[in-house]
């Protein structure tokens, strides 16, 4: 079998759901001829028809929100943003309109529909093209925000989102586009909210999300060699938030490391920090700690790797797990001083 | 391009049927003029309208509405907007726009219910073809035109009008939504009501452009400018701009009214306009223009007139009884669509306000 990239898996979950559902329509900025920047759409238009998958104006504003009135009227778009950092002249729309639209109605009127946001960085990408925004998404009630780290996650969690009733940020982490795995992409068809143990272990859980998860399973494989036994966790879902697999892991291995690219003042790393604080105190052996990216703007591509956490900076804090209590503020995070 | 830009440029000066004393006045030709039943109409439910928005504002004296921004003065186009509708046709009304979605047929008491502050939308916006009323300036014409298209993808006739101020034309979606609307050819009218001010900024610290309506050109829209105190300039050129839109065409209205009313009833509007402009427009009023219109053709009797003042009342005293009623809110709604299925976070929280409540109550 040859082998998928997340990029093929996410055009395939698109392909799949326009083929099972006439009203699941893409559209964006070059995601027709062109099969948008990263390809994720190749082919669309060509084989659904421009009714299917076409360009609009470049405003993305005007995309996400025409998106909403198509959504009143029965359609299910999946509207691609080009990159995380122009994402956000449709902010206002996505936070006022799409979050609320449910709520506001009553229930009346209910807008699925899919907004994807190829994010985060380690592509080398220049000013603007990297941004990890999820932070802006997971503060509003009335989205849901998911982000795959797995070429099959990448598809059944698209799947998931194109069926779910409620509007849906998917973050596609760029640098994951080309990751690649043999297999038959499976449809898991269950609700979005579940997070995924990718490797079990007994002496601390690592937590992670999308670009992060693959960092966090390479210092889990270093960390064996010396005989440290970790568990990784990949989110899959930001919101709705998997309390139960997070908790479950932190009781029984009472250490907890918390990896994420955004930068770390008022991340969502602060948030999954905080839950365990409240909920797993008294198993708590550690404080936990985060890994994350600098509060810096994005950094220019030939710096990003000063930046982004790497595995190095993730052992060092399972370091700091064992089990001083002598400050070390190399690794704090979110310190405006 | 489809159109020679003339064909999109709007009459040099607001179409108008009528002068100010009632009087016909030479329109531009093209339009066709509404019959006389139509404009006895349009008076009969501008005066319960009229009515509607005095007692509106008098419940805020009262304390029952928090708020309420009148539409009073901007009769003729709130009462055309709700007329020249179909049923299955879909209304984007604006914070100010209660009078139009009362007189599209819903109850004042669920029009009303935003104001008053115990929901975001006291109706059914499915049921009524009327979305929320939109507080955020012009996102509403994006829904519009998104929700246009897809009524035309689906292959139906219908058409959606899109309300906005003239502030609001400054705001970006509005222009994404023109550029949206010619481009995807959708169904779709947008009437800008230029009362004048934003708040308190007068159009020309807003726009330097000859007329709103030039707006649309740009993106390749229809417009034109209208006498929004005109009832009959009003009926006419939107009756022109539904063909237009139903064929595929969007089209842009600015229509030239004034707000008599403050803003809202929290607003000081002494700071910023003197009462002789206020007075001269009040001498440009639609309802007394379109009444002595009528009733110089023969066409509106005082007992006409005494009816219509009768329905108004009617409406007023049952809008005023069913507002005096406290209205009952439980709490436990605030976690009710949020999601689909609430989140796990979101049951604690419920269960927390749950004893909370309980513990108030022991
Ligand atoms: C995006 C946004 N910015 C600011 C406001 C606050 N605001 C409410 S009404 C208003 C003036 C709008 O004027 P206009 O569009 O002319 O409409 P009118 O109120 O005169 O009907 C402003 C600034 C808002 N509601 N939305």
């Amino acid at each position: 079998m040859a082998a998928t990239t997340m990029a093929q898996a996410l055009n395939r979950a698109l392909r799949d759901a326009m083929t099972a559902d006439e009203r699941v329509l893409v559209f964006g900025e070059d995601v027709g001829q062109l099969g948008g920047v990263f390809r994720i759409t190749d082919g669309l238009t060509r084989d659904f028809g421009e009714q299917r998958c076409f360009d609009t104006p470049l405003a993305e504003a005007g995309i996400v929100g025409f998106a909403l009135g198509m959504a009143m009227g029965g359609f299910k778009p999946v509207v691609e943003m080009q990159f995380d950092a122009f994402a956000y002249p449709a902010f206002e729309q996505i936070t006022s309109h799409v979050a609320k639209m449910r709520n506001r109605t009553r229930g009346h009127l209910t807008v699925p529909m899919v907004i994807r946001v190829p994010f985060a960085g380690g592509i080398g990408g220049v000013e603007h093209h990297c941004d990890s925004s999820e932070a802006y998404y997971v503060h509003t009630p009335g989205l849901k925000v998911v982000t795959p780290a797995t070429v099959n996650d990448a598809y059944t969690l698209l799947r998931e989102a194109i069926d779910d009733p409620d509007p849906v940020i998917f973050m596609e982490p760029k640098k994951l586009y080309w990751s690649k795995e043999d297999i038959e992409l499976r449809h898991l068809d269950e609700p979005l909210g579940h997070a995924a143990i990718r490797r079990h272990g007994k002496d601390a859980t690592l937590i992670a999300y999308g670009p992060s998860v693959p960092v966090a399973l390479q210092a889990a494989a270093a960390a064996a060699e010396e005989g440290i036994d970790l568990e990784v966790i990949d989110l899959r879902s930001l919101v709705p938030f998997d309390d139960d697999t997070v908790m479950r892991s932190v009781r029984r291995t009472g250490r907890c490391v918390v990896v994420q690219e955004a930068s770390g003042f008022a991340g969502f790393g602060a948030e999954i920090v905080a839950r365990i604080q409240e909920r797993c105190f008294h198993s708590l052996a550690a404080p936990v700690i985060r890994v994350s990216g600098f509060d810096i703007p994005y950094p220019a591509p030939m710096l990003e790797h000063a930046h982004l956490p790497s595995v190095d900076r993730v052992l060092d804090a399972v370091d700091r797990l064992q089990f001083t209590d002598e400050p070390d503020h190399r690794y704090l995070t979110g310190a405006h001083s | 391009m489809s159109h020679p830009a003339t064909d999109l440029l709007p009459s040099a000066t607001p179409v108008r049927y009528l002068a100010e004393d009632g009087t016909t006045v030479d329109g531009p030709a093209g339009y066709t003029q509404p019959s006389v039943e139509e404009l006895r109409e349009a008076h009969r439910r501008m005066v319960v309208g009229r009515r509607f928005d005095a007692q509106a504002t008098a419940l805020t004296k009262q304390g029952r509405l928090a708020v309420y921004p009148s539409s009073r003065g901007q009769e003729a186009c709130q009462i055309a907007a709700a007329m020249v509708l179909r049923r299955d046709d879909w209304l984007f009304p604006t914070y100010r726009d209660s009078m139009a979605m009362v007189s599209r047929g819903m109850d004042p008491v669920e029009v009303l219910t935003l104001l008053r502050g115990d929901a975001h939308c006291g109706y059914d916006p499915n049921a009524a073809r009327v979305a929320p009323q939109c507080t955020p300036l012009s996102t509403q014409t994006l829904h519009a035109t998104g929700l246009a298209y897809a009524m035309r993808r689906k292959g139906t006739d219908d058409a959606v009008l899109a309300l906005i101020g003239d502030g609001a034309t400054s705001e970006g979606d509005f222009h994404e939504a023109l550029n949206f609307a010619a481009v995807f050819e959708a169904p779709v009218v947008f009437l800008v009501q230029n009362n004048g001010y934003a708040i308190s900024v007068p159009l020309e610290k807003q726009s330097a452009a000859p007329s709103l309506a030039y707006k649309g050109v740009g993106y390749g829209v229809r417009s034109e400018q209208v006498d929004g105190n005109d009832p009959v300039a009003m009926l006419a050129v939107l009756h022109k701009a539904f063909e237009h839109a139903r064929a595929g065409k969007p089209f842009l209205i600015e229509a030239h009214t004034y707000r008599i009313e403050a803003h809202t009833n929290a607003d000081d509007a002494t700071r910023y306009r003197d009462s002789d402009e206020v007075d001269r427009w009040l001498d440009a009023d639609p309802l007394a223009r379109l009444e002595k219109h009528l009733r110089s053709i023969g066409a509106l009797t005082d007992e006409d007139v005494a009816a219509a003042q009768a329905e108004g009342e009617q409406l007023a005293a049952d809008l005023r009884s069913r507002m005096n009623a406290e209205p009952h809110l439980d709490p436990m709604t605030l976690f009710d669509h949020v999601y689909a299925r609430p989140t796990t976070q979101l049951v604690e929280q419920r269960d927390l306000l749950a004893t909370e409540l309980k513990a108030q109550e022991g």
